[in-house]
């Protein structure tokens, strides 16, 4: 157990691997649904603790990489027009269009910005009133909030030269569409903490049972993760499926009420369309009638998207859990985080970058 | 991106009709909207999320978390300049780490 020191309670970290290991008697795939565990479990080599029978699916948790191409290029036809400031988390500047990315329209002069809050950019907004602000709103749950209250100050402070392109998801709508696929292996799910921060419990327990999986919300540190893995093992082997918290102390079962009351002002649901999966229905966030003057796709009629996603590429596959990401012939040879053919290798929370990051020495060799 | 970072609340102060903290993360202050833990007082943690607190926490969680996350290099990622680390990643690191995100 090469990876145990590294943990930051290496005997804490042992007991729950010894525990593991003594209540797994069968195979369980298990799922975990968010990009930050996906990356924490193979920088730390945490599958690679677990006993053989158990099998991490990585999920399709990481905004960056399931925001579809469509509305990359999109926003790629946005950032280049003159007189637009675009503005972006720093991880969507890489994420490949279907013939550009956001730092390539920078280099080529468009006015392309990196935020750390969408309020910086609605500041923007004021301080350049004779210029167009557009914030890129991609996201869970966890984020949505922000982006909400963003346009919701937008709105009562009267600033009418700043618009959000919303590509909003949600978590749950797409644990349902994984466990309606026919080719399904999913056993079990850790759900994805800070999401829950958000949103509170309440929407697991119908799943768990409608599907008749454990559901074990779950934080990001290694340890975290681990006692996730644990409970779940557990529920399996006993053969229960139900909801459990294992992150309580990040995540009260009612999640954040004055969020959620915003988010239900700002937005409504409406089907997504998610990278390499396709349409969820009811699986994102648009903007409400009340604030759809703020909405950047209403404000920009941008026209001519032909989308061409890498004909290499099989990372739907890999973001429904279907192969892991070394089983995709492009993997760490013409696809690389420094030319990433398809998004789940751009962001650190892609499970291709991840695998690359990690593990592409003992994978593909050097 | 969908990480929420602990961070002590050492100031809080109405801005834009807005209850807004300075919030530090193991040495790193910024800007934090409190719209959504409206009752948090000076010295207490929060979680954060590009610029937002999302959620409350103790502060022995709260510290460890962030040794984690700081062991991790998981702050670096969130508060870092983001056109460095593409610069970075996309293999340029001279092309645009100079130059100021504005
Ligand atoms: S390795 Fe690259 S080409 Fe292959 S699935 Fe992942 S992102 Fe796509």
């Amino acid at each position: 157990m090469k990876y145990l020191d590294e943990f930051s309670n290496p005997d804490l970290a042992k007991k729950l691997v010894d525990q593991i290991h003594e209540v797994t008697t069968q195979p369980w795939a298990m799922m975990e649904v968010c990009g930050g565990q996906t990356h924490s479990i193979i920088r730390h080599g945490i599958d690679q603790l677990l006993p053989d029978e158990i099998e991490m699916i990585h999920g399709p948790g990481c905004p960056v990489c399931v925001t579809p191409l469509e509305m990359i290029d999109r926003a790629l036809a946005v950032a280049s027009e003159p007189g637009v400031i675009f503005c972006s988390f720093g991880d969507m500047l890489r994420v490949p269009g279907s013939s550009a990315d956001l730092f390539r329209i920078k280099s080529a002069g468009g006015d392309v910005r990196v935020v750390y809050s969408p309020l910086d950019a609605l500041n923007l907004a004021r301080e350049n009133p004779d210029r167009q602000v557009v914030f890129f709103g991609i996201g869970f749950e966890t984020t949505a909030p922000a982006n909400a209250m963003t346009v919701y100050q937008a709105q009562r402070l009267g600033i009418k030269n700043f618009s959000l392109l919303v590509s909003h998801v949600l978590v749950p709508p797409a644990m349902s569409a994984i466990m309606e696929s026919p080719t399904c292996r999913v056993q079990g799910f850790l759900a994805a903490g800070h999401v829950c921060c958000v949103m509170g419990t309440h929407e697991y327990p119908p799943l768990a049972d409608k599907y008749q999986v454990p559901i074990v919300v779950t934080g990001f540190e290694p340890l975290d993760i681990l006692e996730g893995i644990r409970k779940t093992v557990i529920q399996l082997e006993e053969g229960r499926h139900e909801m459990e918290n294992a992150y309580p102390r990040a995540v009260p079962a009612d999640g954040n009420k004055p969020a959620q009351e915003m988010l239900n002002d700002v937005f409504e649901v409406t089907d997504r369309s998610w990278r390499g999966i396709g349409v969820i229905p009811q699986s994102g966030w648009k903007l409400s009638h009340k604030y759809r003057e703020f909405d950047a796709e209403e404000r920009f009629q941008v026209t001519g998207i032909h989308t061409a996603e890498s004909a290499l590429c099989r990372s739907g596959e890999v973001l429904q859990g279907l192969i892991k990401p070394h089983e995709c012939a492009a993997f760490g040879k013409e696809c690389t985080p420094r030319n990433p053919l398809g998004a789940t290798m751009v962001s650190s929370e892609g499970a291709c970058a991840a695998y690359y990051l990690y593990r592409r020495l003992e994978l593909v060799g050097s | 991106m969908c990480l929420a970072v602990p961070g002590r609340v050492i100031s809080i102060e109405e801005r834009d009709m807005t209850p807004m903290a300075e919030v530090d993360f193991g040495g790193v202050k910024k800007d934090v909207c409190l719209q959504y833990i409206p009752d948090i007082r000076i010295g207490e943690y929060v979680m954060v999320h590009v610029g937002f607190a999302i959620q409350r926490m103790d502060e022995e969680s709260a510290l460890e978390t962030l040794a984690n996350f700081e062991k991790l290099g998981i702050l670096e990622e969130e508060f870092g300049d983001g056109f460095a680390l593409a610069a970075q990643q996309a293999g340029e690191p001279h092309v645009l780490d100079t130059e100021e995100s504005r």
